[in-house]
């Protein structure tokens, strides 16, 4: 399966009327963890993170071109 | 050095609002900004006398509110008005957004064809004022320029106020009063409510720009770009070579010196980069705030637009979600002082606007927290959306540079009948309608002109003849019930039929929006949204829904 880059985000349950909607949700639920927390904690907060959305994906050839498209340009 | 002359409204004394004992009033809005003459105008369209009173006598000074969107413009139709708003604005559709020196996303507001109107309107304030003005006084509505409110008292059936006029102050009396005074609302802070929220740390510059500029109608965004490093701007064009940016400013800037023209020219020379020239015609620092009330009914005041909510201006979400406050009140109001539906019907005005109000809020704070973060590891991720963007589909969804208005599709409203068939699409029980285009009467015209001010029902048939003589006697009894219900039937190549509206679905946009079928039937609320729809017609149905949409059930 290659990585996926069209839009993917959704919550099963929720019925969306305008198509930024989802994305948002998620936007916003990510900027949220990180309230109140010190850059320091803020970046193991993100470690961890991608950790845990690895062993979701599993496929490890999808995760390699993902830390490629991370990488790039930075 | 300006391009509108503001127009001075004649001042009348108060001696004919005067007497032994306070005048009663059937209904009084106080403030006469756009929501509340929008108000006053949807009143008048429904027969209700209007007494405006407002404490100036001219229009908005500077342009201030610049966008409407396309909602508000199909308000704006059904007032009267969208024409000339449309005429003398700028249309748009089309937002670039850019990262630095590179455009990353651009969106479509309307990317369906079929649609009166456009996503956007920008048009200067004081021009919507003015034409909202010379509506409200054509339909009969007596506006009072120079009363200012200066004290009020809810009663158990009014309210009453305390109004000062150059020739003095006198009492008067309201049955219903609806509060449009304004985000500052003085009648809020003298009845003691509350409004809560959210004030954000940043300040914004707005500079209104008269030059000759060949930009293209559209919405510029720009984060981080070279002219004004780490912080965002914003252009849009207005109407008579106006131009609107927007720059962000930051928390520690000083607004009184941020103001002055000798530091906003070099700004806006510097994002020109060029030797153009150009003429300030207004500027202002602002900061903002996202607040509501908890409750937009207080016994017989009924608040709308900025008395009632605040958003940030990323989205233009203040004007039009109060043109849409006015759009849910006036025909519940005009059911309740008709004695056809109960009180209780103004309550779902204000959970229905509060639920619209959070989602406004939500949003507006959400475009907030993009276009300005707060913190380190969240512009970290605000710079890396952007950065994927310019390669990644799914990166351009999440950029956002103001989640511009849209309207609420009400669908916890205690006034929708829930549906018992299935359909498919976006036009739920609560939706605010689709637009399509129609003939009707041998004429080209839209299917949204054709709907509002009151209940109407969409009857969907293959042709004119497919109605049984049976149906044709129950769809016209509807339209002689106490609440009148207009039956409109809706086939595909149109046809006349007598004593009824008959609309051609040309290019069978609507049967596609409303996923009808021959037999589909809709109930519209006048404020064109949908109550209920079946699969097929049957009067008991339609009636009970109505009944459940005027608290009547």
């Amino acid at each position: 399966m290659p990585l996926q880059l069209q839009p993917n985000l959704k919550e099963p349950g929720q019925r969306y009327f305008r198509e930024f909607s989802p994305g948002d949700d998620f936007y916003e639920a990510l900027i949220d963890t990180h309230r109140d927390l010190s850059d320091e904690q803020s970046e193991a907060v993100n470690a961890r993170l991608i950790l845990l959305l690895a062993n979701q994906v599993g496929d490890i050839s999808v995760l390699r071109e993902a830390l490629k498209h991370a990488r790039q340009g930075v | 050095m300006g391009t509108y002359t503001y127009p001075k409204f004649a001042y009348t004394g108060p001696a004919d609002l005067q007497g032994e004992t306070p005048q009663r009033r059937p209904l009084v809005i106080v403030g006469a900004g756009p929501v509340g003459l929008a108000a006053a105008v949807d009143a008048r369209l429904k027969g209700i006398p209007v007494l405006v009173l407002d404490e100036d006598d001219t229009v908005s000074i500077g342009s201030r509110a610049v966008c409407y969107a396309k909602r508000a413009l199909e308000v704006l139709d059904r007032l009267g008005v969208g024409d000339t708003v449309c005429d003398k604005g700028v249309s748009w559709n089309v937002g670039r957004t850019f990262f630095r020196e590179k455009e990353v996303y651009r969106f479509d507001l309307v990317p369906d064809a079929g649609h009166k109107r456009p996503g956007m309107i920008n048009l200067q304030q004081y021009y919507l004022e003015e034409t909202l003005v010379t509506r409200a006084m054509e339909l009969g509505a007596d506006i009072r320029w120079r009363y200012k409110v200066v004290g009020v008292q809810n009663e158990a059936d009014h309210v009453r106020l305390r109004v000062d006029t150059p020739d003095g102050t006198f009492d008067i009396e309201a049955d219903w009063l609806i509060v449009a005074d304004g985000a500052r609302s003085p009648i809020r802070r003298m009845l003691g409510l509350d409004i809560d929220g959210r004030i954000f740390m940043d300040r914004f510059l707005i500079a209104d720009v008269i030059m000759k500029a060949d930009y293209p109608a559209e919405r510029w965004f720009w984060f981080d770009p070279p002219f004004h490093r780490n912080q965002s701007v914003l252009l849009h064009k207005q109407s008579d070579n106006v131009w609107r940016i927007d720059f962000q400013l930051g928390w520690d800037a000083d607004p009184e010196e941020e103001k002055k023209p000798e530091n906003v020219i070099p700004r806006i020379q510097a994002m020109l980069g060029d030797e153009r020239p150009f003429d300030l015609e207004w500027v202002s620092v602002y900061t903002f705030q996202c607040r509501r009330m908890k409750d937009f009914r207080a016994g017989r005041a009924l608040f709308v637009g900025d008395a009632a909510h605040q958003v940030s201006p990323f989205g233009a979400r203040g004007a039009n979600s109060g043109f849409q406050d006015a759009d849910d009140l006036i025909w519940k109001l005009q059911l309740v002082m008709a004695g056809q539906a109960p009180e209780t019907l103004l309550d779902t005005y204000s959970v229905d606007r509060t639920f619209a109000a959070d989602e406004n809020l939500m949003n507006s704070t959400r475009s907030t927290d993009f276009i300005t973060p707060k913190s380190r590891v969240s512009k970290t991720f605000r710079n890396a959306v952007l950065d994927l963007a310019q390669d990644h589909a799914f990166a351009r969804r999440l950029v956002n540079s103001g989640r511009l208005s849209v309207p609420a599709f009400l669908t916890q409203s205690a006034l929708n009948t829930p549906d018992a068939e299935t359909f498919a699409g976006d036009m739920v029980p609560g939706a605010p309608m689709d637009d399509a285009p129609i003939r009707v009467g041998g004429q080209d015209a839209w299917l949204l002109d054709q709907l509002g001010n009151r209940f109407q029902l969409l009857v969907f048939a293959d042709s004119v003849g497919a109605l049984d003589a049976a149906t044709l006697a129950q769809l016209k009894a509807l339209a002689a019930d106490p609440i009148a219900v207009q039956p409109i039937v809706v086939t595909p190549a149109g046809g006349p039929l007598d004593g009824l509206t008959v609309l051609a679905d040309t290019q069978g946009l609507i049967a596609r929006r409303y996923d009808a079928r021959p037999g589909t039937t809709y109930l519209a609320r006048p404020d064109q949204h949908v109550a209920a729809r079946w699969r097929t017609f049957d009067p008991s149905f339609v009636r009970a829904a109505v009944a459940r949409a005027t608290c009547n059930a």
